[in-house]
């Protein structure tokens, strides 16, 4: 029995070198022109690197990247993990480290763990472009930043403002009850409708958290109308709000009647849409985000710009940007998504 | 055990020359595939050649070197520790917690892998006092410590360690590339190498793994060594998790979720029988080595995840079954040659590798 298994062992070894041989041959000829290509004087090398890979937020925005890669004749590669982890992303970076690739974008899964490996990269002469989620300062030349929280917070005002008339009573439904970014958000929103005269007939009455739970927010949802017979309109600045709020307002005979704005993505409010409960909401387009980041970063690989506050850089369409405080690049106003354009997006 | 003369001790693995006993194995086909994979990316991948390469091999593999070192030895029993990754993501969030409420990194550490040793006496207890299976407990453990660990931090991270020690842990010795870290790998490697190969207590390993029943009816304490090697897993793996932290410079609840997977798949293509009973420490040394070569490889050929775990869970099914393919294939071979019943399929109980 030892002998079989043993010459069993060795040919098992063979077989199993010789198939992976084959397999990095098959690696290597895809790999060999983007290799080159990099190499060129004029073309940038540039790794996309999302949070993960297969979610369709960041599917829409390598789309946007690619388009504006083509358009700057740059070879750009996605690359990313399977998870939104960190130390997942890290190995990534280190294969861009390793690449020697002109730029590196890069949407952060922690602040502050890729850090170290984002500035070895830096090191080795790579361009390091955040967008969507940045890292601390010091360990990117620019950051893409998709909104401001003053841009969201007036955005959601005025949509809802429009939907309700200009008065009556309105809520907020917010993540969970410490979410920076909400809070952020809740309270210009509050000093926004105190001081702006435009708000004075609008009377924000309550503030509930469904903690970015689905079934919490429905609930939510719920009692509000319940203790609220006169509400007129809910904003969630939140996507799992505004969906599980859709979802309860689409079957409940306040459809039409108490209007629903916030931030959403396309693909969880597009049936809200399409069956009236929801005229419009908001977010930032991440397509735009994509592309811009890449303008960004061929800008910085390039030498066009050094990624300080002032420099200025054309990015294709979208026009010229420049940038500013904190070495951040801002994407515009919110992108509003109603029924004639929900259509023209997948995420 | 013996169906052989049981005077003469004569087992079949033994009669042939020693230089057959030592390269005709297992360990010598995975550490053959790592140099073969080595040499032809050194070869044909481009910048595989660099010198970042070896450094980041190792600072990515090392959490999972250190973790196979206890869990070979628990497989080898015949048990297996899912809950290795938790008590990383443990310990990580510990030494994050004590950090941030001003206590010095050496003692966070300290209690950190303590809770480990905890962690892994509460498995070892469960498995080898009570005597569930372990991978019912570790399952249910699994989901505890992380659990626990995610309660203690919620969704955020603490950061902001000192540079001290971030810095140790991504440090290299000298201008070699190779990772501080490697100096307490090779220390622990050499240690659970002499336990498993070299001591009565590593021989007990190995006698659980075949036979418990029996291993208990010649005296090994196989309640006392099952505990032992829990508490081993739970320490090392919290090891692990503070260099992880340190690493990255981050500890979070979700550190290292599923690297579990990766240890006990690494630990079997090094050549243990998940039946327990057999395996060998330079075996699962290059097994964790392979797979963290291979995939350092095809990321650098901008191969995707997706396609680098197909081909790391063929080649882990492939190397799983090919030995038994092939040996019931030449068995046939050799019944069509001299009809007889033939030597090797005689003595059952005694080699280990049909289990």
């Amino acid at each position: 029995m030892k002998f079989h298994s043993k010459r069993a062992t060795a040919f098992s070894a063979l077989l199993l070198s010789g198939a992976m041989v084959l397999t990095a041959c098959g690696g290597d000829s895809e790999s060999a022109d983007g290799g080159d290509g990099g190499s060129s004087s004029e073309a940038v090398s540039i790794t996309m690197l999302p949070k993960n890979l297969g979610n369709p937020y960041f599917d829409t925005s390598t789309k946007g990247a690619k388009a504006a890669a083509t358009d700057l004749g740059d070879d750009l590669e996605e690359v990313g993990p399977e998870t939104a982890s960190p130390d997942a992303q890290v190995q990534y970076i280190n294969t861009a480290a390793q690449q020697g690739v002109g730029a590196l974008i890069v949407s952060a899964n922690d602040p502050t763990a890729i850090c170290d490996a984002l500035n070895e990269a830096r090191d080795a002469g790579t361009k390091v472009v955040t967008f969507d989620s940045d890292t601390d300062p010091e360990c990117r030349d620019l950051f893409i930043n998709q909104a401001t929280a003053e841009g969201i917070a007036k955005v959601q005002l005025e949509l809802i403002a429009e939907q309700i008339g200009g008065s009556g009573e309105i809520a907020i439904l917010s993540a969970s009850a410490n979410a920076t970014n909400q809070n952020a958000w809740i309270k210009m929103m509050e000093s926004e409708l105190e001081s702006n005269p435009d708000y004075a007939d609008i009377e924000l009455v309550d503030t509930v958290y469904g903690d970015d739970d689905d079934q919490k927010s429905f609930d939510e949802t719920a009692a509000l109308l319940q203790s609220h017979p006169d509400l007129k309109g809910i904003i969630s600045p939140t996507t799992v709000g505004i969906s599980a709020a859709a979802r309860y307002l689409s079957d409940s005979d306040k459809k039409g009647k108490v209007m629903l704005t916030g931030l959403g993505t396309p693909n969880q409010m597009r049936e809200y849409v399409k069956d009236g409960t929801v005229t419009a909401f908001a977010l930032w387009n991440p397509e735009d985000l994509g592309a811009l980041a890449t303008y960004a970063a061929d800008a910085l690989a390039t030498g066009e710009i050094n990624g300080d506050p002032g420099d200025k850089f054309q990015a294709g369409d979208l026009g010229e940007y420049t940038v500013e405080e904190d070495n951040s690049v801002l994407l515009g106003d919110p992108f509003v998504f109603d029924e004639s354009n929900i259509d023209d997006f997948d995420f | 055990m013996t169906t052989l003369q049981a005077t003469t001790r004569s087992y079949v693995a033994h009669e042939y020359p020693l230089w057959r006993r030592l390269l005709l194995t297992r360990e010598t086909a995975i550490i053959a595939v790592l140099v073969a994979v080595v040499f032809y990316s050194i070869g044909n991948v481009e910048n595989f050649d660099g010198p970042l390469t070896l450094t980041y091999l190792l600072l990515d593999t090392a959490p999972i070197l250190l973790i196979a070192l206890p869990m070979t030895l628990v497989i080898v029993t015949g048990e297996i520790d899912l809950s290795v990754a938790s008590v990383v993501g443990l310990s990580s969030v510990l030494l994050g917690v004590l950090f941030e409420a001003g206590y010095s990194i050496p003692v966070a550490a300290l209690v950190a892998v303590l809770a480990g040793v905890a962690c892994g006496a509460l498995n070892g207890f469960l498995v080898a006092y009570v005597g569930l299976p372990s991978l019912a407990v570790t399952i249910g453990t699994l989901a505890l410590f992380r659990g626990v660990a995610a309660g203690l931090v919620g969704t955020k991270a603490v950061t902001g360690f000192d540079d001290r020690w971030t810095d140790l842990a991504t440090a290299k010795i000298g201008a070699t590339g190779v990772p501080v870290v490697m100096i307490l790998f090779v220390v622990l490697a050499i240690a659970f190498a002499f336990l498993l190969h070299f001591t009565s207590f590593g021989r007990g390993v190995f006698d659980i793994g075949l036979n418990s029943e029996a291993a208990h009816f010649t005296g090994v304490p196989v309640e006392r060594t099952k505990l032992i090697l829990f508490v081993l897993s739970g320490a090392v793996s919290a090891l692990a998790g503070v260099y992880f932290t340190l690493r990255f410079g981050s500890a979070r609840g979700d550190n290292a979720t599923g690297m579990e997977l990766q240890v006990i798949a690494a630990v079997l293509l090094g050549g243990v029988s998940i039946f327990g009973g057999r395996g060998r420490l330079h075996g699962v040394i290059a097994g964790v080595l392979l797979i963290g070569v291979i995939s350092s490889a095809l990321r650098l050929e901008g191969v995707t995840v997706n396609v680098t775990n197909i081909i790391i869970g063929l080649l882990l099914v492939a190397s799983v079954m090919t030995p038994s393919v092939l040996a019931a294939l030449s068995g046939l071979a050799s019944r069509r040659n001299n009809r007889g019943p033939s030597p090797s399929s005689a003595p059952v109980g005694v080699g280990t590798q049909e289990r």
